[in-house]
């Protein structure tokens, strides 16, 4: 990311790209809202089977919830690292929140194609309409942050990120801990209210 | 403005101003097809069983109208004006992310691109020209757009041209709220804003809440209508009506992004030409904020035919009875700075006085809609079709056009001939007044809207043809208007820094303002910085020369290209064709990682 | 030094021990809502019960890993004003269409 001048007043003393990304998560929350109420609304009215709790695998989600969580924490060490110039393991931290971003996907897709077998598709009723478009954009949400993660990695290695352009790891943190967050709501209102 | 000349210097521009004028010349031809649009609509309906075009062109016709109008006029003529005076106003140089401004612009140029194309995309589908533009209305409800009922390829542009400019306005959003919050100069606290500041603000949250949800209710049909999805369809346990509230959550703050921009122009017009303050400043901003806010509790009132019950219309109707409030609030100001003002009835007031005056209009229809059984009668017949034109052709075009008159001679350096001018505000009021105000009657009489013609029976037939002389009236005002534009680059009078004596920022610098905007940044001490009140005397402004070297970013060839990556990606979709989308995602994600990582310093 | 702007008054950080607590309480809370929709004593009240521990969870990480209980204000109206929006949005929709999760259907 560029080294934007921070030279620049700024009327509320905040940086400009934080700011920009919490109104950005702040559509983002109406975004997954819109999502999220079309499945509570269709919730039980799939006219066909098969229904949620012949389908949705509770253990398996909550490892990967809990595979998410670990993530988000993965990547506050990341930033802590990163802002006091520790850049050995800025570097690890960043990749390990990559890596565990990559375990909740191929997650996502051991649970796709399970459902798939189990014959619950994109078309097959509303409940498949609504989980695959809810979790599949929450997917592909998780799917840019590890690009983006990666792609700071990779700047790490190369000598360009460090305490100076911490912000940018500020930034990609919020975006990864929204997405954390969106799966929160996912997992309570998709898979553990009955 | 920059001195660079040439297509590349424009292409590759990060300049506020230069992203005012590239939006504004675009919204002008925009808002010129969908008035020809318009006028063939008219003309169909200038007498009963009409035969100049069929049902199906017709259904396009106003479909494009709408969504042209609505999408690729009204909304960008007010971004062009967010653009150009918003950072002036504040005393900044730019916005926060100037190269996402020239990324919202061309994504606009290309939706709108995207969605006209569809006119003459006909052959490419097999089908003759004029066949395959969207068709649904621009409002698009579920289950008539779904692939079953609406197979070709024309509800496909339109969602996919929707999606597109949406991505524009939110961009532009994220810009705007980052600009007008943490971009002002020393001094201008947020209630010294310039009032078309603040409103622009409250748009830009309007913006960044309301279009998510469309995303979504357009998502949810792109998904039906590829990938087999039954979001909307009954047989399957969904319902339509969700999509009426996806698109009413979104389109009911929408008509609110649409009016408060002009509401905005009006308020920094009417003082500079009645020489007083504007009456109630606090009170202006605080009403602006709370239509706002209060705009996403109001939706259902475009539902109330639906059968939602009884509590919801009631509540519904109490919430949509209670928007009414801030809003007349506004008209008394704005009707107490113009009382016992020292007034200059420049065009741009003419234009300002009409807003007031036709928005009254819109607003007492609008009112009496929000009561659900008089709407029962009202809704779906021309009835309505007359409130929306008064809100938003006498509220935000009228407003509009004060702004052009008003910011003209900031923005090119001209001033537009006054004249010509009240020549062209006295033709489109009345033309505005004879082409609407029929309606009012022609809809109670009972004559549905969207309809291609009407029969003799029905008893409308004058009253129609009544409404097509006014939209012809209106076109030969239009026509006025651009000559009085084209005359204003040889002809016009050479504009000082302050044609007006206008109070706020803008006017401090000169006509154009320099690249830089301000040699020395402002402080600000007061409201109203250019005029002398007994609280202090004027500003100074800007020396002409600035003191020391400015740095100014230079322009970028990446937002142009990353904005190229949607309208591919959207015809990997409408031709059905998989590897398209690859390439339009290599543009996009390509253009993206340039543009993070080229050397750019705001 | 970026995340300083000049004029901001330096904040306070969370220490890497803060992370690590707010980490292990997300996991037991996670734990317990797990575990909750397998009690059936609890049962008339899993889904309010629910709601209230993925709703701490959200303000946990959004407090302490997002940062918000030491930034400005402002970022916190930015998010907490569509959130607001949002959540009214999800519970009208609910009502107009009677799909009610409490009330189950």
């Amino acid at each position: 990311m560029t080294h934007a001048a921070a030279t620049h007043h700024t009327s509320l003393g905040l940086d400009n790209r934080k700011m920009a990304f919490w109104a950005f998560i702040g559509s983002e929350c109406l975004l997954f809202t819109s999502l999220i109420s079309t499945y509570l609304v269709y919730k039980g009215r799939s006219v066909v089977g098969p229904y949620p709790h012949e389908i949705l695998n509770i253990p398996f989600t909550s490892v990967s919830t809990f595979d998410l969580l670990m993530s988000s924490l993965m990547m506050v060490l990341a930033l802590a690292a990163v802002q006091r110039g520790d850049m050995k393991w800025g570097k690890i931290w960043l990749f390990s929140t990559a890596l565990l971003g990559l375990v909740f996907l191929g997650g996502q897709v051991i649970e796709f194609t399970e459902f798939v077998h189990k014959g619950l598709t994109l078309s097959t009723n509303l409940f498949g309409c609504t989980f695959f478009v809810l979790t599949g954009t929450h997917g592909a949400h998780v799917a840019v942050g590890v690009l983006w993660l990666l792609t700071l990695w990779v700047r790490a290695l190369q000598g360009k990120l460090g305490p100076a352009n911490a912000m940018t790891v500020e930034i990609t943190g919020l975006y990864w801990h929204f997405v954390d967050v969106v799966w929160i709501v996912i997992f309570t209102v998709v898979y553990l209210i009955p | 403005m920059s001195d660079a000349r040439g297509l590349k210097s424009w292409l590759t521009t990060t300049d506020h101003k230069r992203i005012g004028l590239l939006y504004f010349w675009t919204a002008l031809g925009f808002f010129l097809v969908g008035g020809i649009e318009a006028l063939v609509i008219r003309v169909q309906l200038a007498q009963p069983n009409g035969q100049v075009v069929s049902a199906e062109t017709y259904n396009q016709l106003f479909t494009m109208h709408g969504t042209t109008m609505i999408f690729l006029a009204l909304m960008p003529l007010g971004a062009s004006f967010f653009n150009y005076m918003v950072p002036l106003q504040i005393g900044a140089r730019d916005v926060a992310f100037p190269r996402l401004n020239g990324f919202s612009y061309w994504v606009f140029l290309f939706g709108g691109l995207l969605l006209n194309a569809s006119w003459f995309a006909g052959p490419l589908f097999h089908a003759g020209m004029l066949n395959v533009a969207p068709n649904g209305g621009w409002f698009g409800y579920a289950n008539l757009t779904e692939r079953q009922y609406s197979p070709g390829p024309n509800i496909d542009f339109w969602m996919l041209g929707l999606q597109i400019l949406g991505i524009s306005s939110l961009a532009a959003g994220f810009n705007f709220i980052v600009t007008i919050l943490n971009l002002r100069a020393p001094g201008m606290k947020m209630m010294r804003l310039p009032v078309f500041t603040w409103m622009t603000l409250v748009t830009q949250f309007l913006i960044i809440t309301a279009f998510p949800v469309i995303t979504v209710g357009l998502a949810l049909l792109m998904f039906d209508r590829f990938f087999g999805t039954h979001f909307y369809v009954r047989e399957a346990g969904a319902t339509p009506i969700l999509w009426q509230h996806l698109f009413w959550l979104f389109g009911h703050p929408e008509v609110y992004i649409l009016i408060l921009p002009a509401m905005g122009v009006v308020s920094d017009v009417l003082p500079t030409f009645s020489r007083k303050p504007l009456f109630g400043y606090t009170v202006v901003v605080y009403s602006g904020v709370l239509i706002g806010l209060m705009s996403w509790g109001v939706w259902s009132h475009h539902m109330f035919a639906v059968g939602l019950g009884p509590i919801a219309d009631s509540v519904f109707a109490g919430t949509t009875m209670l928007i009414a409030i801030p809003t007349g609030v506004k008209i008394f100001n704005w009707i107490g700075t113009l009382w016992g003002g020292d007034i200059r009835g420049t065009t741009a007031l003419h234009f300002a006085v009409g807003f007031i005056a036709m928005f009254i209009i819109g607003g007492l229809s609008g009112v009496t809609h929000a009561s659900p059984p008089a709407d029962l009668q009202q809704t779906d017949t021309y009835y309505v079709v007359a409130h929306i034109h008064y809100v938003f052709f006498g509220g935000t075009i009228l407003g509009l056009f004060a702004g052009i008159y008003y910011w003209w001679p900031k923005m090119t350096g001209r001033l537009l001939n006054e004249s010509l001018g009240k020549w062209h505000f006295w033709l489109q009021f009345v033309g505005m007044n004879l082409a609407f105000f029929p309606m009012h009657l022609i809809g109670l009489l009972g004559m549905p809207r969207r309809v291609y013609t009407y029969s003799p029976e029905l008893g409308v037939g004058a009253l129609n043809l009544v409404s097509t002389i006014g939209a012809f009236l209106i076109a030969l005002a239009v026509l006025i208007f651009l000559v009085n534009l084209w005359r204003s680059r040889t002809h016009g009078q050479p504009a000082p820094n302050d044609p007006w004596g206008g109070a706020t920022l803008e006017w401090s610098v000169s006509s154009p303002p320099p690249v830089y905007n301000f040699s020395v940044i402002p402080t600000v001490t007061s409201r109203l910085p250019r005029w002398s009140t007994e609280r202090h005397g004027p500003m100074q402004d800007p020396p002409a020369v600035p003191p020391g070297p400015i740095h100014v970013p230079g322009g970028s060839w990446w937002p142009l290209v990353a904005a190229l990556g949607l309208p591919v990606m959207a015809l990997s979709l409408l031709s059905h064709t998989l590897w398209v989308v690859f390439v339009g995602v290599a543009l996009l994600i390509g253009g993206i990682y340039r543009w993070a990582f080229e050397p750019f310093e705001v | 030094m970026s995340e300083h702007a000049p004029g901001a008054a330096a904040h306070e950080h969370a220490s890497v021990r803060t992370y690590v607590r707010v980490a292990l309480i997300l996991t037991l809370v996670t734990a317990f809502e797990v575990g909750v929709i397998y009690i059936r004593l609890l049962t008339p009240i899993v889904v309010p019960l629910l709601l209230a521990m993925s709703a701490a969870k959200f303000a946990l990480v959004a407090m302490f890993f997002m940062h918000l209980r030491y930034d400005a204000r402002p970022l916190t109206a930015v998010f907490v004003g569509p959130l607001v929006i949002a959540t009214g949005l999800a519970v009208t929709l609910m009502t107009l269409t009677g799909a009610f999760l409490v009330f189950g259907r």
